[in-house]
């Protein structure tokens, strides 16, 4: 049973690390908590959505083979609610550089209300469900059974860490982002435009924010356009968990807390499943306050 | 330590994950002295002021105000005790007026309590009347009164570290920290500072002064003490630390020692 | 237009059409509409980079108010008074609603406003106020209204002090989450202790309050009480925020390290706005309980923190009329676009980004009017 929950955590662990990376890496940027996020990664369900009920009218050749089909669906997904992300930080936050601390966030939420119901009014207020496409035979194997999506969900969201990992520490635009969390004065002041840097970190996290959101469309069947809120928190959860503004924190921030998740929907009570995350979060920060990953500060003022 | 010292150190250490900020400094503050800590830029002057306001917890060392320990005691307490300090990086409260800021330093001193300020009982209001004549009469020591109702905010950078004194004035302290008062002062600024520094202490408050303007410190100061690395490395009369070898050396490649006028 | 202005006009109609592309689906119907209102989101921009005229109208006004403050709170007050008698009984429902709303604004500003602790989940203080009054008076009929509205308010504020306790040595960020955590565990289990709380079916039959023979069953009456309650919350907010405790809010919302230096305990400091914040959170809470007649975990949801807290950043952010003119905009406005019921949330998140661009310190600014007043009866002494 440890095993099957395990891995069930894991699952929905890897989709929140994908989020709570977009909450990191804005905030490490901008030092913001970019509370429109969540819809970001709904509204990634919601074109995953679109895009496979599009399936009947594409070309033979893509139809044909499954795995090409779902890569396609992904990035043309999170290309597109990369483009969200743009338009996000152009319009809600770029104008309020600067603007008292609250502005920016009210500005988010009324973001995260707007595309809320953007959504429900072009899509409905009903659950839409996703069409079974892919690998939803259950294999058993030493007593724990997962479908063959769910193996694909968890690599493909490893492979995506790796990714933006690779990004991060390899490109020039992510050196320049680490560059940017680190001291923004400093990087403009070596030649790095600013700005530049602010939107690709907002695309960067839109993309991984959508890839998530199709997973998890894929893995529970069901999308609502109340799907961000939680789906929100929970990555904020775990990006806090980790360390904000660290990126290995939102990783093992993220998996961790699918994994507390699971256990704790097993073993107590599943109607509590979502209360385990916040105990688990307030318990880390008390002793912990920079969470798991981050720095400790000696200073008591 | 004699009865005469009002703040010593004994052995006070910093450590920043794994640098030490400051290493084993021993001081002692004479009762009514202006005292002076100079040093190059990172030898761990203000580093020294925020451990020993409490700002900063010490990982080694104790610290004694009027012979009692203030070691391990929040920033709040100290305070409370009577060692007051101003801010190298100014930190007046910009959304409030001057007197406001003066009025928070005199917070400790106030009387009246929650009941009373909700139902403006007589108590508030003469309590509330006399911390502002109060707060009103350091505006005018540092030369700010007119100003006291503009929001500090509006402040020019020399008017914020008056402010920054007076507030620290309020509390009634029985020693001051000043940090770099006249950096960024222009010759008439920085004597007037002189001036103020002197009345200060003729109060009977004891003042304790980090500051590079070497004008300042050699006209003003009882004694001198010298760090570089975070250790004490000259301490003596003005005259006598300008004339010591490794206070001359600590500061080759930085500034040099500004001739005495 | 030069060239370069035309080629980023069209980058940005075009980038917005695409990504709305795939939600139109086939209704091209829509893309004028689509267009019109990235149009309207770009002048109102522009409108607020350019237009001073707009400040210079709310300084005008706030120092009118100022010169006849007295005129002006009688003139509010009276109309406030008056107003049920020229209203149907829906009109003053909403009313007592955005008067509910904006004790919670007041308290709110409290910790976010005074103090510059940002909190996520307030709405879990009026959810342990309403549930208090409610398990006390309907479900278990233990105590009257009278006796159940303090404990209410208690029960709320022993909440902030086991949340603020641990919670409050955090900074900034950090700790705006520990409370959004709080508001979603104190729904959670409002949904599943079904023999407390009845679950989500809530609690049902809560009585209206009674002045001995006389009960307040009539919404006017119950309006003119919130009324009541209502100011005297914002009279005893504002007067401790005038006072040495609103003095040491601010001076930590400041700079936390000079007020600490000033000898403030700035975590008993945090605590006490914490938990009075809490407290008028219960009190309104309780208030709800007996408005409704019914509660349920629905009343209480991230969205209700989150328009509270959007009532205290629009009014301006410490000010304590500003919160109140806050509550009653965000209340009040969107029942007359009601007709528009589908698009009414989609305008109300549109408005919320448009102010936040056009007007970042709120309505009213964030100095308090009262305290405008203070200072000049001192002049004048």
């Amino acid at each position: 049973m440890f095993l099957q929950h395990l891995l069930n955590g894991i699952t929905i662990g890897g989709s929140y690390a994908l989020i709570a990376l977009g909450y990191t890496l804005v905030y490490g940027v901008l030092k913001l908590i970019n509370f429109a996020h969540g819809e970001i990664y709904m509204i990634g369900a919601y074109l995953g959505f679109i895009l496979i009920s599009l399936i009947p009218a594409m070309p033979p050749f893509l139809q044909g083979n499954v795995i090409l089909m779902m890569m396609v669906v992904l990035i043309v997904a999170a290309a597109i609610c990369a483009l969200y992300g743009f338009y996000l930080e152009k319009i809600c936050y770029r104008p309020l550089r600067g603007a008292p601390k609250l502005t920016p966030l009210i500005s988010a939420l009324g973001a995260s209300i707007f595309l809320q119901n953007f959504v429900m009014i072009s899509m409905g207020a009903k659950d839409q469900i996703f069409p079974q496409t892919i690998g939803m035979k259950t294999i058993t194997l030493g007593g724990v059974s997962f479908t063959l999506l769910q193996l694909v969900i968890i690599f493909s969201s490893i492979a995506l860490m790796a990714l933006i990992y690779w990004f991060i520490n390899r490109t020039r635009l992510g050196v320049a982002i680490k560059a940017t969390s680190t001291d923004p004065y400093m990087a403009s002041l070596v030649g790095i435009n600013v700005d530049t840097v602010i939107s690709v970190t907002f695309m960067a996290g839109s993309f991984l924010a959508a890839c998530a959101g199709v997973m998890i469309g894929l893995y529970y069947g069901s999308i609502n356009f109340t799907l961000g809120y939680l789906g929100g928190i929970k990555a904020f959860t775990a990006a806090v968990l980790g360390g904000i503004g660290n990126v290995p924190g939102a990783m093992v921030g993220g998996f961790l807390l699918g994994i507390i998740e699971a256990l704790g929907a097993g073993y107590f009570s599943s109607e509590y499943k979502d209360v385990y995350a916040f105990f688990i979060l307030i318990a880390v920060l008390v002793f912990r306050p920079a969470g798991l990953l981050g720095k400790g500060v000696n200073e008591r003022a | 330590m004699t009865a005469s010292d009002i703040l010593t150190t004994d052995s006070l250490s910093v450590t920043f994950g794994g640098v030490k900020a400051l290493a084993g400094v021993s001081i002692s503050v004479r009762q009514g002295e202006i005292l002076s800590i100079i040093g190059p830029n990172g030898a761990g002057k203000t580093t020294f002021f925020n451990a020993v306001t409490g700002a900063y917890a010490p990982t080694g060392g104790r610290v004694f105000l009027s012979g009692r320990e203030i070691t391990d005691m929040g920033p709040d307490q100290v305070a409370r005790l009577g060692l007051a300090r101003s801010f190298q990086n100014l930190k007046p409260f910009a959304e409030m007026t001057l007197l406001e800021n003066v009025l928070v330093g005199r917070e400790i001193h106030m009387a009246s309590g929650m009941l009373a300020a909700i139902l403006r009982s007589p108590a508030f209001h003469r309590d509330e009347a006399a911390q502002k004549q109060r707060a009103r009469e350091l505006l005018s020591f540092v030369g700010l009164e007119q100003r006291r109702d503009q929001l500090a905010r509006n402040l020019t950078y020399g008017e914020r570290k008056m402010l920054e004194i007076a507030r620290a004035l309020a509390l009634e302290p029985s020693v001051l920290l000043l940090d770099e008062p006249v950096a960024g002062m222009n010759p008439t600024e920085t004597g007037f500072v002189m001036e103020l520094v002197q009345n200060i202490r003729r109060q009977g408050i004891t003042v304790v002064i980090i500051e590079h303007d070497m004008k300042m410190v050699m006209g003003i100061s009882d004694r001198i003490y010298v760090l570089d690395h975070g250790e004490l490395i000259a301490e003596g009369l003005p005259h006598e630390v300008r004339a010591n070898p490794a206070v001359i050396e600590a500061y080759l490649g930085g500034g040099t020692l500004a001739p005495a006028h | 237009m030069n060239g370069r202005n035309l080629r980023n006009d069209l980058f940005y109609y075009l980038g917005i059409l695409l990504i709305c592309a795939p939600f139109l689906k086939m209704h091209t119907v829509y893309v004028p509409l689509v267009l019109l209102v990235a149009w309207g989101v770009r002048s109102c921009a522009a409108f607020a980079g350019e237009s001073r005229t707009f400040s210079d109208i709310r300084l005008k006004t706030v120092n009118t108010l100022v010169a006849h403050q007295t005129l002006a709170v009688g003139v509010i007050l009276s109309a406030a008074l008056l107003l049920p008698f020229a209203s149907s009984n829906y009109l003053i429902d909403v009313l007592t609603s955005a008067i509910l709303y904006a004790i919670l604004a007041t308290a709110l500003n409290i910790t976010v406003g005074l103090t510059g602790v940002l909190v996520l989940g307030f709405i879990g203080f009026y959810g342990v106020g309403a549930y208090t009054t409610g398990i006390l008076t309907a479900k278990f009929a233990l105590c009257g209204f009278w006796i159940a509205l303090p404990l209410s308010g208690l029960a709320a504020m022993l909440c902030g002090v086991l949340l603020g306790i641990p919670a409050l040595r955090l900074k900034g960020d950090y700790l705006a989450v520990v409370t959004l955590g709080f508001g979603e565990i104190i729904r959670i289990f409002l949904t599943n202790l079904n023999g407390l709380t009845g679950g989500p079916n809530g609690i049902l039959g809560i009585k209206r309050p009674s002045f001995g023979l006389f009960t307040l069953d009539h919404p006017r009456d119950f309006y003119w009480f919130s009324l009541a309650m209502l100011a005297l919350i914002v009279l005893i907010v504002s007067r401790l925020a005038n006072s040495r405790y609103g003095r040491s809010w601010v001076a930590i919302r400041e700079n936390e390290m000079a007020a600490g230096a000033l000898g403030i305990n700035v975590f008993r400091k945090h605590l006490l706005s914490f938990s009075l914040s809490a407290f008028f959170g219960g009190i309104a809470g309780s208030l709800f309980a007996v408005k409704q007649g019914f509660i349920s975990p629905d009343s209480f949801t991230f969205y209700e923190s989150v328009l509270v807290l959007c009532m205290v950043v629009l009014g301006g952010i410490g000010n304590v009329i500003g919160s109140v003119t806050g509550a009653l905009l965000l209340i009040v406005v969107p029942e007359f676009l009601r007709e528009f019921s589908l698009y009414r949330m989609l305008v109300f998140g549109a408005v919320m980004i448009a102010f936040m661009v056009f007007r970042p310190n709120g309505l009213l600014g964030s100095r308090m009017i009262t305290q405008e007043i203070q200072d000049r009866e001192d002049d004048g002494q």
